[in-house]
């Protein structure tokens, strides 16, 4: 299953480290940060709780940028 | 300008004003510290508790980390021995500059490139019980009639039950040009409404209309990421901690190699140096470039009618060397014309007259051509049989007279001598009671843009051109020698075609080289596919194509090919620019630091200033007028 979330972030490095923490998250199988349109979209492992999972993907990504936000509709 | 882009502005401008302020106030050691921590903080504070963020959630390599190493050391300096806080504080505040900047030129182009595609229709009308309702284009259920007045853009894809008038695709397409549309005709969404009043009946729901599609498609294209992105986002994540690393060294081996040699150490200025040393490391200047290009070049080829699925796409596509096409509704109409007629004793009119009045009653697309080069045919002439003969043509007694139309196995068969023809195309024979009366000509006809477009293509780069088709080789080799292709393989059924491209594929000179394929859709989409880069043309409206293209034209002008190919070579231009400019300044700039010829000042060029230029050329990939 694939989402997307829209996200606020300064800055493209900081979007390239989020992707890489959503991408290390488990139940997210893969993940594009989009920087320039302000996207995420994640792709969910198979039966994974995608509510559940993004709680965790947001905590991750705030560790490595303390300044993001995803916006988790 | 969001409201944290105003705050910082503040911050900055309050932190400079003060700076200045300060250089006009005599003060000594203590108080000089704590005057100057004033605009430090008022600038630095949030970059300070970023950088410890990131050190309890251990990611110390970052850019704020960094800036408050580099600056609190920097201070530390001054306290112990310079004096000097100025370096410090201008540090962080052009570092705020830079920053602030960046986020207003994402912000602005983001904006711009968001304008350039603004297709989405904000509303549809509805008849409702007192006139027209504006209501949102996602509940509008299929089916239902909607209302759209002159000037207005069409919000779903549907067909026009009344009224007629010209749309106007240039959002779509780029260019303007007028379609006329009337009841039956399909309109798709996206097309603004010229000059009379529709009702259109939707075929589909906003979400699955080419609007939509088309939206969707371009705002996800940045999503798949080029080499040049996945280079950059790796290399900053190996150069951040080689970058600190070696400031680390920097700052401890030689003076402890001068120490040990029994001189003295100089831990000052070692130390001062790697502090430039991290603050010229900032990755910034590429890793927001590089992805900007990209966007902005997307952006403004579908501001020419180019859609570009993907940055990776741009990229292949800047280094296509060979384009094969498909021949019928690529190269040419796809449209069967009368191209000669050659009479026998009669006029030219009267011959036409004959064979259009005998296919009155056929629908085969050769009947068409020939109804439509005669104009009106249904005039008070009297047609007493018309029998079609399959394979040969019709036989039809008109005026009392005994009409044969068909090919040469019609006329051997009835014993009629004729006269072969030297043209290319297919030739329909004509006799009127047993008398040969000549014979016309019917090709399909090359676009008028499709010379120029083999000439730009050339002078583009493109060392190769080949042409695929189903048709009879004569007809293509005529073609290719008209437009000046010189590999033409005919005759080919869809299977054929994929297997000439993947000879083409495993014969390529150069690894990098790559070959593009354009086709008009439906029965291309496996050799689309197949391809380096499969080009979808004269895609408007059709859903097949979008889907199987990875670039999508949304006209049917061959012109646009190399219009693509200039597009994306002038934004990968852009990318390698910046890759050079600033990977080259900021490495002169870290040698420079670490032997001592490059202070703070120059740290913060090779920081600030190389990211400005860096994000002001990438900008410049969205201006494809004149291309």
């Amino acid at each position: 299953m694939k989402k997307t979330y829209k996200i606020d972030v300064d800055c493209a490095n900081c979007a390239n480290k989020m992707e890489v923490a959503a991408k290390n998250t488990p139940g997210v199988k893969d993940c594009v940060v989009n920087f320039m349109t302000l996207k995420m979209n994640v792709e969910f492992e198979e039966g994974a709780d995608h509510k559940e999972v993004m709680k965790t993907v947001r905590e991750n990504c705030k560790k490595v940028e303390s300044d993001c936000e995803i916006f988790l509709k | 300008m969001t409201k944290k882009q105003k705050n910082n502005l503040l911050r900055i401008l309050a932190a400079a004003a003060l700076l200045i302020v300060l250089r006009f106030i005599p003060s000594q050691r203590i108080t000089r510290f704590v005057l100057y921590m004033i605009p430090y903080l008022i600038v630095g504070y949030d970059i300070l508790l970023k950088a410890l963020k990131g050190l309890k959630n251990r990611q110390p390599f970052d850019e704020c980390f960094l800036m408050a190493f580099a600056t609190i050391g920097a201070i530390v300096l001054g306290l112990t021995s310079t004096g000097d806080y100025v370096e410090a504080v201008a540090v962080m505040l052009f570092y705020q500059i830079g920053e602030w900047f960046q986020s207003y030129a994402v912000g602005k182009s983001r904006k711009n490139i968001n304008e350039l595609m603004d297709i989405r229709p904000d509303y549809a009308n509805i008849e409702g019980e007192d006139g027209l309702e504006q209501v949102d284009p996602d509940d509008v259920e299929i089916g239902t009639i909607i209302v759209v007045q002159p000037g207005e853009k069409i919000p779903i894809d549907g067909r026009v039950i009344e009224g007629t008038s010209f749309l106007d695709t240039s959002a779509l397409t780029g260019e303007s040009v007028y379609r006329q549309v009337g009841p039956g005709d399909d309109v798709i969404s996206g097309c603004i409404n010229n000059s009379g009043l529709l009702r259109i009946e939707t075929t589909r729901e906003f979400g699955e209309s080419t609007v939509s599609k088309i939206l969707d498609l371009v705002e996800n294209a940045t999503s798949r990421k080029s080499n040049q992105e996945n280079f950059i986002s790796r290399f900053a994540r190996v150069y951040t901690p080689a970058v600190v690393y070696s400031a680390i060294a920097l700052a401890f081996l030689p003076p402890l190699f001068l120490m040990i040699s029994g001189r003295d150490p100089l831990w000052s200025t070692w130390i001062y140096r790697a502090l430039t040393f991290l603050v010229i490391s900032c990755p910034c200047a590429l890793v927001i470039s590089i992805p900007l290009t990209f966007f902005a070049g997307i952006g403004g080829a579908s501001n020419a009618g180019v859609l570009v699925k993907g940055s990776n796409y741009l990229e292949a596509l800047s280094k296509t060397k060979t384009v094969m096409f498909d021949k019928t509704g690529t190269l040419t109409k796809g449209v069967f014309e009368v191209v000669s007629i050659h009479p026998e004793g009669i006029e030219e009119r009267e011959l036409l007259h004959y064979v259009a009045h005998a296919e009155r009653y056929s629908n085969h697309p050769i009947a068409i051509s020939l109804k439509k080069a005669y104009g009106e045919e249904h005039d008070d002439c009297q047609i007493d049989s018309s029998e079609e003969i399959s394979g040969r043509g019709v036989k039809a007694v008109i005026n009392n007279k005994t009409v044969l139309v068909g090919n040469e196995k019609l006329m051997r068969e009835n014993g009629i001598a004729l006269e072969p023809c030297t043209k290319v195309g297919t030739i329909v024979h004509a006799a009127i009671d047993g008398q040969y009366v000549g014979h016309i000509v019917i090709a399909d006809v090359i676009k008028e843009t499709t010379a120029d477009a083999m000439k730009q293509l050339t002078e583009a780069g493109i060392t190769d051109k080949v042409m695929l088709t189903g048709d009879k080789k004569e007809i293509a080799e005529h073609i290719a020698g008209e437009i000046g292709i010189k590999e033409v393989h005919s005759e080919l059924l869809p299977a054929d075609k994929v297997e000439i491209v993947e000879k083409k594929l495993t014969q390529k000179k150069n690894a990098a080289d790559v070959i593009a394929f354009v086709g008009d859709g439906i029965n291309d989409a496996p050799v689309l596919a197949r391809a380096d880069i499969g080009i979808a043309m004269g895609a408007l409206g059709s859903d097949a194509a979008i889907e199987a293209a990875d670039i999508v034209l949304m006209d049917d002008n061959p012109q646009s090919i190399a219009k693509a190919i200039r597009i994306a070579r002038k934004s990968l231009r852009i990318v390698y620019e910046n890759i050079y400019f600033a990977i080259g300044v900021k490495l002169l700039c870290l040698l420079f630091s670490a032997i001592g010829y490059a202070n703070m000042w120059w740290a913060i060029f090779a920081d600030v200033g190389v990211m400005v230029i860096a994000v002001l050329n990438a900008v410049r990939a969205l201006n494809v007028k004149n291309v």
